[in-house]
This record gives structure tokens, C-alpha cells and sequence, in this order.
């Protein structure tokens, strides 16, 4: 069991009467692209901020990277990166002053941060942006910084809300690039994603409809199960059965 | 302590690169200063007397002429009927109307009494009330004159008026120490909770929440900016009102600026609690009005606490603007020292701790 992660049980988010997530369980394996797939207002983002030690569940359990989600969530922050759904670095900062701020909240000395800052940089492309402040940048570089800065700490987990959002498939194509590079340092991939191509490059994946997993298998695997000849006909099936609208 | 500091750069970048920011934290308090004493000053001049003389007599008019002569005072006319004063009364011509009877000064010279007469128009009540003030202080003074020539041994001055510590009654003296506790109350008070909502609004403060920082050095590196900035505001404060009104403090310099940095922890403490209880900007401002109109109304600053009603003199022990007004107010008039104000001064140190101490408990990272 030492390669399980991120392992939840009965998870269950209410907000007053309505219930955002639904008693769900499953395991995240150490190393794997974790896809979280479902429609908008399936209760993904919900999930995952349970996860990541933003909100407190109603009732079930978890732990992430050995700590539970409940009583131990500021150790969890340590060994977790995390982007959200809405661009939220700093935009009247640069984008050298964004990398140093948040090396220092993780507690990277000053030599450490510029060593780590110089070579995601050269990685990025992004020597000559380093003094443009990150508020004009385009948004498909802002996400790439996003993710770079989300792992500055050399995080087990990364957990990502729709980082492609909006982004040109280029950009796209060089974001998943930077999701495989952190795989192979061995890095965890929580990610979700309307993209059904993004979809097959994960692992495993996991489908949420109306707060709760219906389908949890690799792709190819989910194909076969729903005799689909694409994830993006899985979806469509599950999809297709949801109660709640956008 | 690398975390601490790349927190506060962070904070002093972003105020730097606001369009706005930095020009305001600057031009603020010197116009404040600079045009607030001028405006705000409850000294009551140009007061129009209209004079009936039914005596017509030496004494009549050496009071008409004292009432040209004073400061405050000005002659608006002089006429032998009632009705003619009545209607620069009502006009708005004049603020008060003194009648002296006829017989007047001979009344007087043999010790009888006649008595002077005196109608104020109290619309608006602070010229009719201090008006008369004046008016009756005036006519005592040319009465005395009269008097004393008469029997030049027994000058006896009728009303001695000694105003101690602020010996001119400068009311711009009095009110300078109000304009730099509302100048706290702006800046310290108001920024402190707009920078986090701020981040609340844009969403950054969601990849703060989901890193390891702890909420009291979170908490504190929103503090600390806006103290600084507060000493500075104090600095320009001081200098322009020593430099423009003359205005220097009576008392240590030091102790001024160990009020304000305990003053600052409390409005700006209490400015964090706030914003950790708004989602959005609207709500921010609407709360801290409420408070702030309480703060400047009710602690003194305007209006003595002593002559509030009882219950409202009860409420502001509440009000941290109240002990600090005091402070600023003896050391800067009366030369006050530590020892004498001691309590003001743990009662501020009191509330900058529990404002501080709500703020951080207040701060949820986890929902």
C-alpha cells in the first residue's frame, strides 16, 4: 500500500441542502496521471479543494502523501503543489518576484530559489520575460508559470484544475510535456480536464457525474467497458445520465 | 525569516506598483493638514451685533465701540428702535441685538438697575452661543472701563478668563491631533483590509491558502506594511503642522510615536478582522464606515466626551480613538509625560492585542 498517495473514502461535501460531492472513494497510485473527468458542476474543483486542505468535507476520509485531509492539512500544503482553476499568481508582480515569493513561502533559501528560478526559466523559455510582470503575459504562458511555480518545491503531488482552460493547442502540447517531465521525477498528477484528447494521456481516470465516480479504470481500459472507440464517447455515455445542469 | 521578508517585499511591490497607491499615502496627509485646521476651526468671528440705543449716552456708545472694536465682533448697525434691529435680525443682517435702556447710565452712575438687553439669533447655535459669550464678555470690558475712570481705585476686571496649555483657545491647536488620528484611521484602517480582500477578490489569496504559510506570518506581513506607512504619515503630519501652524509638541516626541505605532497595531488589527469576515470589497467598505463614523463621532475627536449622555460616555471606553485622542491631545498641548498617561496607553496596548489575536484565529485557511 506504500505506493497509494491520495486515498479517500465516503468523501462528502454539502453545501446547505445541496450535495456537491457524494460519498466518493478511490486511490491514487504514487507516479500516475490521476485524470478527474466531469462535467461542469460535477464537483470536481469541490473534491479536489478537499484535497488540497482549502475546505473541510461534511463527512468521510482521506489522506494525501501520508497525512489526513482533515487534522493534518498544513502538513499536506508541504508536500503538495497546486493550481487552480482561476489564474491566481500575482499579476502586479514579475515574473522573477512570483517565483521568489513563493520559493520563499516554501521555505527554499535564497541560493536554492534562484538555482531552481534560473533553470525553470531556460525550461520555460522564459529568460527574457523574467522582469515582465505576469498580468500581461498571454494566458497560455501564465498557466505554464502556474504549473512551473506549483512545483518549485519538488512536490509529491500536483493538483491541477483545468490547467489547459482556454489555451491553444500548441501551449496545450507543451503543458502536458511539462506534466510528463514531473512524472518521471516521480511526481503525482492529480489533473481535471474538459479535454477528452488529454484525457488519454492519463494513466487512469476517473469520471464524475452529479457528485459522485461513476467510471474509474485507464482509458483504454473504460473504452473496452463501454465498448467506446473514444474517451470522448465514454464521457458522452456517462455524461449523459446527469441530473444537474451547468 | 526569508519567508517574512519575501511576504513584505511583496507587499511594498505591490503598493509601488499601484497607479495610485503611493500618491495617496503621501498626498493625503499633507492635504489634510494642510486644509482641514483651516476649515475646521469652531471659532465663531464676524459676529454682526446691531446696537439699540435708547440712551444715547457716553456709556451707550463706548459699548457700541468696544462691540466695533473686538475681533469677533462687528458693528452691523446702530438705531433707536427695537423694530429697525428686529428686522437685520431676521434678514440675517445681524446675529444679535443688544438693547440698552434709556437711563441707562444714569441708572448705573447712582446703583440702580437697568438692565442691558441681548437677543441671539440660535439657528445656528454654536455663533449665537458663543456670540453672546463674546458679546457679554465685551460689554463687561467696557463697563469696567467706565467704572474704573469713575473711581480709578477700584478697577475691578468683571470676567477673568485664563485658558491654560492652549493659552491663545486656538482651536486649530485642538483639532490637529483629531486630524491625525483620522488620518490613522484612513490609511492604517483601510488599507490593511482592502489588500486582503483584494487577494480574496483576484483569487490570490487561494494559492497562498494552499501553501504551508501559517496565518500569523500571513497575518502579520499584512500588518507591518501599514504601520510603517503609519509612522510615516505621522512624520509628515507633525512636520506640517509645525512647519504651517507653528503647532510643536509640548511634550516628548518619542512618546507621540509610541501612542501612534500601538494605535496603528489596533486600527489596523481591527481592519484585518474585518476583512477576514468580507468576501468582497462592497461589504469591506460598508462595515469599516459604520465603524469609523463611531470612531471619529463618538471618541472625542470633534466633540468632548464629557458632554455626551451617559450611556454614550459608557460606549466609548469601547472606542480605542478615545485613549489615544488623549494622549495625543496632553502631549501635544499640555507636554503630558508616560507616567501621567500610563493608562491610556495599556489600554491601547490591550486592544492592539486582542484585534491582532482575533485577526489571526479569524483567519480560516481551510473552510
Amino acid at each position: 500500500m506504500k505506493d497509494i498517495v491520495i486515498s479517500v473514502r465516503n468523501l462528502t461535501k454539502k453545501f446547505g441542502s445541496f450535495t456537491a460531492v457524494d460519498n466518493v472513494s478511490f486511490d491514487v497510485r504514487r507516479g500516475e496521471i490521476f485524470g478527474f473527468l466531469g462535467a461542469n458542476g460535477a464537483g470536481k474543483t469541490t473534491a479536489m479543494r478537499m484535497l488540497c486542505g482549502l475546505s473541510y468535507p461534511t463527512s468521510g476520509s482521506g489522506s494525501v502523501a501520508g497525512y489526513d485531509i482533515i487534522s493534518q492539512s498544513e502538513e499536506i500544503k508541504r508536500h503538495i503543489g497546486y493550481m487552480s482553476q482561476k489564474f491566481s499568481l500575482y499579476n502586479d508582480l514579475t515574473v522573477w518576484e512570483n517565483i521568489d515569493l513563493f520559493a520563499g513561502i516554501y521555505g527554499l533559501g535564497r541560493a536554492d530559489t534562484k538555482e531552481r528560478a534560473v533553470k525553470l526559466l531556460r525550461r520555460l523559455n522564459f529568460e527574457q520575460e523574467r522582469d515582465t510582470l505576469v498580468g500581461s503575459l498571454p494566458l497560455g504562458w501564465k498557466q505554464k508559470l502556474a504549473f512551473a511555480i506549483a512545483t518549485i518545491h519538488n512536490p509529491e503531488v500536483v493538483f491541477l484544475d483545468e490547467p489547459t482552460g482556454g489555451v491553444d493547442p500548441i501551449t496545450r502540447r507543451q503543458f502536458w510535456e511539462l506534466i510528463y517531465e514531473a512524472t518521471e521525477r516521480g511526481t503525482t498528477i492529480f489533473v481535471t480536464t474538459h479535454y477528452m484528447d488529454e484525457a488519454e494521456y492519463c494513466s487512469r481516470v476517473s469520471i464524475m457525474v452529479d457528485g459522485e465516480v461513476r467510471a474509474l479504470d485507464t482509458p483504454a481500459h473504460l473504452k473496452q467497458q463501454f465498448a467506446a472507440s473514444s474517451m470522448d464517447e465514454v464521457f458522452r455515455t456517462l455524461a449523459r445520465g446527469a441530473t444537474r445542469g451547468e | 525569516m526569508r519567508t517574512f521578508s519575501v511576504l513584505i517585499r511583496k507587499e511594498f511591490l505591490q503598493l509601488k506598483r499601484n497607479p495610485f497607491m503611493p500618491k495617496l499615502i503621501i498626498m493625503f496627509p499633507i492635504m489634510i493638514m494642510l486644509i482641514m485646521p483651516l476649515i475646521m476651526t469652531m471659532d465663531v468671528r464676524n459676529v454682526n451685533v446691531a446696537v439699540v440705543d435708547l440712551d444715547n449716552s457716553t456709556a451707550s456708545r463706548r459699548i457700541a465701540s468696544h462691540i466695533d472694536a473686538s475681533e469677533y465682533l462687528s458693528l452691523a448697525a446702530v438705531t433707536a428702535e427695537y423694530s429697525e434691529a428686529m428686522n437685520a435680525l431676521e434678514e440675517g443682517d445681524a446675529d444679535i441685538i443688544v438693547q440698552i435702556p434709556s437711563d441707562f447710565e444714569r441708572e448705573t452712575a447712582i446703583g440702580g438697575n437697568k438692565r442691558i438687553s441681548i437677543t441671539a439669533n440660535a439657528v445656528n447655535a454654536t455663533k449665537g452661543g458663543l456670540g453672546m459669550q463674546y458679546l457679554v464678555q465685551t460689554i463687561a470690558r467696557a463697563l469696567a472701563e467706565i467704572k474704573g475712570e469713575r473711581s480709578p481705585a477700584g478697577i475691578t476686571e468683571l470676567v477673568t478668563v485664563k485658558n491654560s496649555y492652549n493659552p491663545t483657545l486656538n482651536y486649530r491647536h485642538y483639532m490637529i491631533p483629531a486630524l491625525m488620528i483620522m488620518l490613522f484611521i484612513l490609511v492604517c484602517g483601510f488599507l490593511p483590509a482592502l489588500s486582503i480582500v483584494g487577494e480574496k477578490e483576484n483569487g490570490s489569496i487561494e494559492q497562498i491558502n494552499v501553501t504551508p504559510l501559517s496565518r500569523f506570518t500571513f497575518t502579520l506581513s499584512k500588518l507591518v506594511p501599514y504601520w510603517l506607512i503609519g509612522m510615516f504619515v505621522l512624520t509628515v503630519a507633525m512636520t506640517v503642522a509645525w512647519l504651517v501652524y507653528g503647532l510643536a509638541p509640548a511634550g516628548s516626541v518619542g512618546l507621540i510615536y509610541f501612542g501612534a505605532a500601538l494605535f496603528i497595531l489596533v486600527i489596523s488589527g481591527f481592519s484585518l478582522m474585518i476583512a477576514n469576515f468580507s468576501d468582497t470589497l462592497q461589504q469591506t467598505m460598508f462595515v469599516m464606515f459604520f465603524f469609523i463614523m463611531m470612531f471619529m463621532l463618538m471618541s472625542g475627536l470633534l466633540t468632548p466626551v464629557d458632554s455626551m449622555p451617559d450611556w454614550a460616555q459608557k460606549i466609548t471606553y469601547f472606542l480605542p480613538p478615545r485613549y489615544f485622542i488623549d494622549i495625543l491631545r496632553s502631549v501635544y498641548l499640555k507636554g503630558t509625560t508616560l507616567a501621567d498617561m500610563w493608562q491610556n496607553f495599556t489600554a491601547l496596548g490591550v486592544f492592539a492585542a486582542i484585534f491582532n489575536v482575533l485577526a489571526t484565529v479569524t483567519y480560516k485557511k481551510q473552510k
